[in-house]
């Protein structure tokens, strides 16, 4: 049980509120990019290339401009004569467009159509004839860098390979010494594949530029609104759109997942339409689009290896990566480290010693990656890091269990200082497993998987205990483009005490709407239901960096009690003020100071605000409002222990998962209910890639798996009954002691459901299986160890 | 969806909707559940120039007993067959597949005529109707006809319905005998076409022996399959387990799959030969 500091009026933390939001979303009345309708705005559409690597020898329109209705076709050669048909991509690559001559990509853009309406749009498309010449495109990313491949990025002036970046982290004299003297060396080669983050909703904008006031409306579907608007800026200023004239308007969004971090052509080239005509342009994605060429997630080829005793302690870790980044390393990573968090691989385990290195290739898929419900490759890190402990156990003849026991960084020696050079802030690990073990019961589990066994029936038990890094972030680790990573809260308080308050994040169904409602309620005592949030709107909310990352708890949540603090502040000098008392003589209890030891004589919140605006005290500033940027001192270190339980039928290789318990520890927690709505979901994006999601590519380039009816999106009936609960180990360095949770079970969940179908088939002779694990792919590899003939 | 232009008839008689049919030409399609055509026009891999929606026509819903069939009209949402009291406790076998047919909301509008008429070897009810011997109900302007099963299926998306012609009902023999039936597709996920699917019918005569035995196969053969090596297998034996293992045996090589994504052939024949022993299984435990 959570303990309340506030009443359940004031649902303060603690309380498990119904979501505000919820009202407009369950009665259809949000209002999402495409619910955007102004007068005179037409419609885009985008020719795409059928091909992963061509030459454009010929663009003819003329057929589409027939069709009445379509105003223009847009090719890169118009963008060139603004200087438009490139862009940066957040890690300082390139990116085109539009394309001059060259596709690089299968689904790439290659012309936009415009027209009256969205029918006529995609009949324009159908008739614009793009003749090409094919290339033989670079698919596998360890080719990419044999010498004789193709040099893909020859627009770069000296590229004379695909490499892109080499990164690498740690000791690598110790760590190589260590391994080099072990008792034991386990090692694997593992993918975590290529995934799409296939959000409800999918990307859009309606470009609004007003020729008389020189001003750009930006409806668009943008995770981080503010970061757009200066890139626009730093974009377009040079033909006159400055920062103060441009408002970047996110409004309702159906789930962004990370892939609505990315500026994607689309966008760019509505802007460039509306400036050259003067029209509203509308642009919205359909799902096929969404899918083949938005940004991918994940993507990593990696070789891990550990180190031990052969009585099980973990000395070392050495991980090796080939990230394939496609096109163009468009990675919507903002810490200053090309791999992201991606050093936070040494897990939950307490040893000294690690090395990790990674390079980065190009290859003629389409360019990414997004950090999918992850804080920027965490999810990879965890993967490796918990299939090599799984492996280690089994190789030194240990319980999984037992042995992460036997590891774990203990609560008293935090902070931990890891050998990848983060300071974990908080935890207690083995709290967290026991609580999983004791709630599936661990003990009669293995018992009966080995009655199982006898009777030739499979079932696994699969751990993941994993530690997250998130809540970018402190400056001295991440920005955008120079801007620090802090975020922001404007609270504005209302004569008679209700308030409004705006933040720099923008919610896609996290539900801040509620939730900073009820940190300012803790806060400052005010019902939550009287406090109206609002993100989204440049114009009016403080500068912030986005919601991504799980930040925006660690984060604008910070900022948010920081500024209420601060309010509280100020009401307690009206307070002495009007009880003729000194400030130390209050005491505060939520919702009203009073003085100590009478407590009859008090004033409420809600009365020392309306002083602010009536009877304010001499000398003080009048009104109740203020803001606080919050730039936070470190990352938080949300932890969880995971067990999932599966049963395989041993001849169709059909999986099931019979249970799954996840215990998270995200420090306080602000709303239980939306806390467990967060696991469950992010579970259920978790057993997506475990089981389920891998975007495929045949040698020549071709997308095989383009649609919902092979990219496998798991649904209700796919998800087992969920079952969470949680440890509370506040972190010590944020103001309300919060961790992030979001992302949490996206990250955890993968090496736990992997972990269980190995283990459920490991008398068989099997010791690794690649994600997502098909039936079918199980049946090949039980295949390859002699199981079937 | 962002389909081409087309044009959008409502006839309220079967007979307006063949003259709608006629007038309209080659492009026109009929629209019922639409769940298969919808998705395709939607891609922009079907343009027809117009569609035929003969939702308003009424009379084509039902499932009764009559003259010693069970009928199903062609308009029968795949719901109203999953809920049936009539067939519940008789053909389980609907029971079986229609729940293994998508989600609630596709089932509440896909329609059974739909699913055949479709002509995709993926699709569930073919190998249902083959393993029951259904016989399909075809109106055109001159009268109406009556055309077995495995006479149905012609090639891709190619059945015995002509242009000019409607599917309008779906008639299956009552079993002469003690009767049970079943049917399972392996799929990737909830909505997605079989990985390998195998439909079973099985009549047993007082002493047990089998007198009939209906096997057909889903998404495994170019066109929905008999298998009638199998069937041949089981009838006039006591069934078996080696009976039953040769009929699973004999259904897993004469299918024909072709590698995709959901499996190779390999091990879609493995997963034809396990389900088919399932099912026969599965059906002989509902014989009473």
């Amino acid at each position: 049980m959570i303990k309340c500091k506030t009443s359940k009026e004031i649902g303060g933390m603690g309380h498990s509120k119904k979501r505000k939001e919820d009202a407009r979303f369950i009665q259809g009345k949000g209002n999402y990019v495409d619910d955007v309708k102004l007068p005179g705005m037409l419609h885009m559409d985008i020719v795409r290339s059928p091909y992963a690597y061509a030459k454009i020898k010929k663009i003819d329109a003329s057929k589409a401009l027939e069709i009445p209705g379509v105003i223009a076709v847009v090719t890169g050669k118009d963008l060139e004569q603004y200087n438009l048909h490139w862009m940066p991509t957040l890690m300082s690559d390139t990116q085109m467009v539009l394309p001059t001559d060259t596709v690089m990509y299968q689904a790439q853009e290659v012309a936009a159509v415009i027209a009256t309406d969205r029918y006529t749009a995609r009949d324009g498309k159908e008739a614009v004839i793009v003749e090409y010449e094919q290339m033989k495109p670079v698919m596998d990313p360890f080719k990419a860098l044999d010498e004789d491949a193709p040099v893909l990025r020859s627009d770069k002036e000296g590229k004379t390979d695909n490499h892109i970046w080499h990164w690498e982290v740690g000791d690598k004299d110790k760590t190589d010494q260590i391994f080099d003297n072990a008792d034991v060396v386990v090692k694997q080669q593992m993918h975590i594949p290529r995934i799409h983050v296939a959000s409800i909703e999918t990307c859009g904008c309606v470009a609004a530029y007003n020729k008389v006031e020189n001003h750009l409306t930006m409806y668009m579907t943008t995770q981080a609104p503010h970061a757009i608007r200066t890139v626009i800026a730093l974009v377009a200023g040079h033909v006159g759109l400055t920062e103060e004239k441009i408002r970047v308007i996110s409004p309702d969004i159906g789930g962004g997942f990370g892939g609505k971090v990315p500026v994607y052509p689309g966008y760019v080239i509505a802007i460039a339409v509306s400036f050259l005509t003067g029209a509203p342009i509308k642009w919205i994605e359909d799902r096929s689009e969404n899918l083949q060429a938005d940004s991918f997630a994940r993507d990593y080829h990696i070789t891990a290896e550990m180190a031990g005793t052969k009585d099980g302690k973990i000395q070392a870790t050495r991980f090796k990566v080939l990230a394939d980044h496609g096109y163009t390393d468009a990675s919507a990573n903002p810490s200053k480290f090309p791999t992201g968090l991606f050093s936070i691989g040494t897990g939950s385990y307490d040893y000294g010693a690690a090395y990790m290195e990674a390079d980065a290739v190009y290859t003629n898929k389409p360019p990414g990656g997004v950090a999918y419900r992850c804080s920027f490759r965490v999810t990879e890190a965890v993967h490796a890091i918990e299939r090599i402990t799984d492996k280690f156990a089994k190789e030194v003849g240990k319980d999984p269990a037992q042995l992460r026991m036997d590891n774990f960084i203990k609560k008293e020696d935090f902070p931990w200082a890891s050998p990848t050079g983060w300071s974990y802030d908080s935890g207690d690990y083995h709290a967290g497993l026991q609580k999983a073990m004791d709630a599936v019961g661990y003990d009669e589990l293995r018992k009966e998987q080995l009655e199982k066994r006898e009777q030739g029936k499979w079932m696994g038990i699969g751990i993941s205990t994993f530690t997250e890094v998130v809540g970018a972030g402190p400056s001295k680790n991440f920005d955008i483009l120079g801007v620090k990573m802090f975020d922001s809260a404007e609270i504005r308080v209302h004569p008679t005490g209700k308030a409004i308050a705006r933040f720099g994040t923008k919610s896609q169904g996290q539900g801040h709407e509620t939730t900073y409602a009820q940190i300012v309620a803790e806060e400052l005592g005010i019902p939550m239901e009287h406090i109206q949030i609002e993100e989204g709107d440049t114009d009016t909310a403080p500068y912030g960096l986005g919601t991504y990352a799980s930040r925006s708890t660690p984060t604008a949540g910070a900022a948010a009690a920081v500024a209420a603090r601060k309010l509280r502040a100020k009401a307690k000098k009206i307070a002495a003020y009007l009880l003729e008392v000194s400030e130390e003589d209050l005491e505060w209890e939520p919702g009203k100071f009073f003085v100590k030891g009478a407590p009859e004589k008090a004033k409420t919140i809600q009365e020392l605000v309306f002083a602010a605006y009536t009877n304010h005290p001499p000398g003080m500033e009048a009104g109740f409002e203020t803001t606080h940027y919050y730039d936070p001192p470190n990352l938080t270190f949300p932890s969880g222990a995971y067990i999932c339980i599966v049963d395989i039928d041993s001849e169709t290789c059909d999986i099931k998962v019979r249970r799954f318990v996840a215990i998270d520890d995200c420090g306080n927690i602000i709303n239980p209910m939306i806390v467990q709505g967060q696991v469950h979901g992010g579970l259920t994006q978790g057993i997506a890639p475990a089981m389920y999601e891998e975007l495929i590519y045949d040698e020549a380039g071709n997308i095989l798996n383009g649609t919902f009816m092979d990219y496998l999106v798991p649904t209700a009936v796919e998800s087992p009954n969920w079952e969470t609960g949680h440890t509370v180990t506040p972190s010590p360095h944020h103001p309300i002691g919060a961790k992030g949770v979001g992302e949490s079970p996206t990250v955890g969940a993968p090496p736990a459901i992997v972990n269980a179908i190995v283990d459920a088939v490991s008398h068989l002779g099997i010791e690794h299986l690649e994600i997502p694990v098909t039936p079918f792919k199980l049946y090949k590899k039980l295949k390859e160890v002699g199981y079937f003939k | 969806m962002i389909a081409e232009k087309f044009n959008y008839e409502a006839p309220t008689t079967i007979k307006e909707a063949i003259q709608l049919l006629h007038e309209h030409g080659d492009e026109a399609k009929i629209l019922a559940g639409g769940h298969s055509l919808i998705p395709m026009m939607k891609l922009r891999f079907a343009a027809p120039t117009c569609l035929i929606d003969i939702n308003n026509i009424e009379g084509l819903s039902y499932v009764k007993e009559e003259d010693g069939f069970l009928k199903i009209g062609a308009l029968t949402r795949e719901s109203d067959l999953e809920h049936s009291d009539l067939v519940r406790d008789k053909y389980h076998i609907f029971g079986d597949a229609t729940k293994l047919i998508a989600d609630p909301q596709v089932r509440n509008f896909g329609t059974i005529g739909g699913n055949l008429a479709h002509g995709d070897a993926a699709n569930d009810h073919p190998a249902v109707m083959i393993a029951l011997g259904a016989e399909v109900e075809i109106e055109n302007v001159e009268g109406s006809r009556s055309v077995s099963i495995d006479e149905f299926f012609y090639g891709f998306y190619m059945t015995a319905v002509q242009h000019g012609e409607i599917l309008t009902e779906i008639k299956i023999p009552a079993p002469a005998g003690r009767f049970g039936s079943a049917y399972h597709k392996a799929e990737r996920k909830v909505g997605d076409y079989a990985t390998a699917g195998v439909a079973v019918a099985i009549e047993l005569d007082a002493d047990g022996t089998c007198t009939k035995a209906g096997i057909g196969l889903t998404n495994v053969n170019p066109l929905p399959m008999r298998a009638e090596r199998s069937e041949a297998a089981l009838v006039g034996t006591k069934l078996s387990e080696e009976d039953i293992a040769n009929a699973a045996l004999y259904a897993s090589e004469d299918c024909s799959p072709s590698d995709d994504l959901r499996g190779d052939e390999d091990y879609k024949r493995h997963l034809v030969k396990v389900i088919t022993k399932r099912m026969i299984h599965r059906a002989l435990g509902r014989i009473k």
